[in-house]
């Protein structure tokens, strides 16, 4: 018993080495404190970075400084799409900035929007038809089930899936498909047949949450409570706190449960 | 015996506008003791075979859909190991002239297969395209015959191919002049089978969405010399000929006033009728021209 206890690995120090790993690496890191660097070309210039961090903190270790194409730092926002290719593969790879490592001899350029087209429809007056989505997106009917959305995806959703049950009206398979999705834009542009792919998909979300959907009925109460008025008395309140009292409203607030 | 399961290729419209095409051919399939085994993942066949040379992007969709069929025989969800049997005939063309073609052009193949690495398998040919009209005449009239419980006396049905299920030679399923397939079904069934040089004419296909007169025109044609012959109504295996023939009929009425509707069925839904089949699967509030009249008149409905 001792034995295999001796071999247990000290919790303690496992914790240390997550929280080195999660510290944030690029405000204040000593060059002596990296041991291992990697090479990576942002637009074809190189970088020498530290060989942990992600794409998006390389990018920031190295000099630049994000405005636009940058916004959660999550995994969530969509904003900070990159395509890159490792050196010596023909596969052109896609991924987000903040989720994705940078790799030794990495080939990179951000492609933070996607100029696409979006349909404007009054949600409350479309038809729930097979022909609705191809009414608005008309080109999902030149998909010739390539399946080059699907390499592209950062999210690796089945994106062609999607677009075929689309093209026959079926929103089930559509909306399930395409759930994860975070917009990122890179489907469309990979696309040969040009459809936008994620702004279709969202139309067919909304329709489908609004005609085949049982209503929520915490989400009814809530916007009954909001139009009484519950919301606004306490709302004024929180405006007029101080910075330390809302800090402390903030650390004892009520958590979900997991 | 054990009900034989064979893979089975829906296609858009048979989800859609011609549902009564597939829940009616379902149910006969059923009778007959077959199941027909949706691909439990499919894409558009490709709808128009296409005849460019070198540009292999159009014939990707087919071979994906042929590439489940193996997919299926490995998850045991089919008993028949190498055919997948289609209902539309513009699939059924651009599904077999595919599967043809890379036949044909093995390096075309290995492009297609190369492109499709994401698949857990490359295509291997091992796949027939077969029409529902195959698997019928397989199964013989006189098994259909034997599943007759209200036959189709006296309803007199001029049996439309069109162009899909006939041509080109090599992919058509009957003699391209003188098919016969649908004639001895509708006969096992009690119908008469009526002639008409006019039931291997094309119904204008697509030409419906850009210039739906070209249309009007030879549906026009085509309805009236099934009339003339003394059809009462006729029946077909693809969607767009249905609708053609039948959702047409509106515009055909204005610019010829004296033209009598004609009811357009698949032929599956006069056999689910013929063998006292579930009402459900008819679907005949999806055709234009009812056919209820003529169905009561004939005491079948």
């Amino acid at each position: 018993m001792k034995e295999t206890k001796s071999k247990k690995l000290d919790p303690e120090k496992v914790m240390e080495r997550i929280a080195e790993a999660s510290r944030p690496t690029v405000a204040g890191v000593e060059e002596k404190d990296v041991r291992h660097w990697v090479t990576i070309y942002v637009m074809g210039r190189g970088y020498s970075v530290p060989a942990d961090l992600t794409i998006l903190t390389a990018m920031e270790y190295a000099g630049y400084k994000f405005i636009r194409g940058c916004g959660c730092r999550q995994g969530f926002c969509g904003a900070c799409s990159t395509v890159y290719r490792r050196h010596g593969e023909y596969k052109l790879q896609t991924g987000m900035a903040c989720q994705t490592r940078v790799e030794d001899g990495m080939y990179l350029v951000q492609i933070p929007f996607s100029p696409a087209e979006k349909a404007s429809y009054d949600i409350s007056k479309e038809a729930y038809k097979v022909n609705t989505l191809l009414k608005h997106y008309p080109e999902l009917a030149r998909c010739v089930a390539c399946n080059t959305c699907t390499k592209a995806c950062t999210q690796d959703l089945q994106v062609m899936d999607y677009i075929q049950a689309a093209i026959r009206g079926d929103f089930e398979t559509c909306v399930n498909e395409s759930f994860d999705c975070i917009q990122c834009g890179m489907c469309a542009l990979r696309c040969p047949a040009e459809i936008v792919q994620y702004n279709m998909a969202q139309l067919a979300r909304r329709l489908y949450g609004r005609n085949d959907r049982p209503e929520p009925k915490h989400l009814t109460d809530r916007l009954k409570e909001i139009e009484q008025g519950k919301f606004v008395k306490p709302l004024d309140e929180i405006t007029k706190k101080s910075k330390e009292e809302l800090e402390k409203l903030y650390y004892s607030r009520e958590k979900e449960s997991d | 015996m054990s009900q034989t399961k064979i893979a089975y290729y829906p296609g858009c419209t048979l989800k859609t506008t011609a549902k009564n095409f597939e829940d009616s051919a379902l149910a006969v399939a059923r009778a007959l003791d077959i199941e027909l085994v949706e691909l439990p993942k499919w894409n558009c066949c490709g709808t128009v075979y296409s005849l460019t040379d070198d540009n292999l992007m159009y014939h990707i969709a087919p071979v994906r859909n042929l590439l489940r069929v193996k997919q299926m025989v490995r998850d045991e969800l089919v008993t028949d190991d190498h055919r997948m049997v289609v209902l539309c005939s513009m699939c059924y063309n651009a599904l077999k002239r595919t599967n043809l073609r890379v036949k044909e052009n093995p390096e075309d193949l290995q492009k297609i297969n190369d492109f499709m690495y994401l698949e857990d398998d490359d295509y291997e040919l091992n796949v027939d395209v077969i029409h529902f009209l195959d698997l019928l005449k397989e199964i013989g009239v006189e098994k259909i015959r034997e599943k007759v419980v209200k036959p189709l006396n006296g309803l007199k049905v001029l049996p439309y191919y069109g162009c899909m299920l006939l041509r080109p030679k090599e992919v058509g399923i009957d003699d391209p002049e003188e098919p016969n397939l649908q004639e001895n079904i509708l006969a096992a069934l009690g119908a008469e089978p009526i002639d008409s040089p006019y039931r291997k004419v094309c119904c204008g296909s697509y030409l419906t969405v850009d210039n739906k007169y070209v249309v009007v025109e030879l549906a026009y044609k085509i309805l009236s010399h099934a009339q003339k012959a003394g059809a009462q109504a006729l029946t077909t295996s693809c969607p767009l000929c249905a609708f053609n023939l039948d959702n047409r009929q509106k515009e055909i009425k204005e610019k010829y006033p004296g033209f009598k509707n004609i009811p357009v069925f698949y032929f599956t839904q006069l056999m689910a009728l013929a063998f006292g089949l579930s009402n459900e699967c008819y679907g005949f509030d999806l055709h234009h021209t009812k056919p209820e009249p003529l169905l009561k008149e004939k005491q079948l409905c």
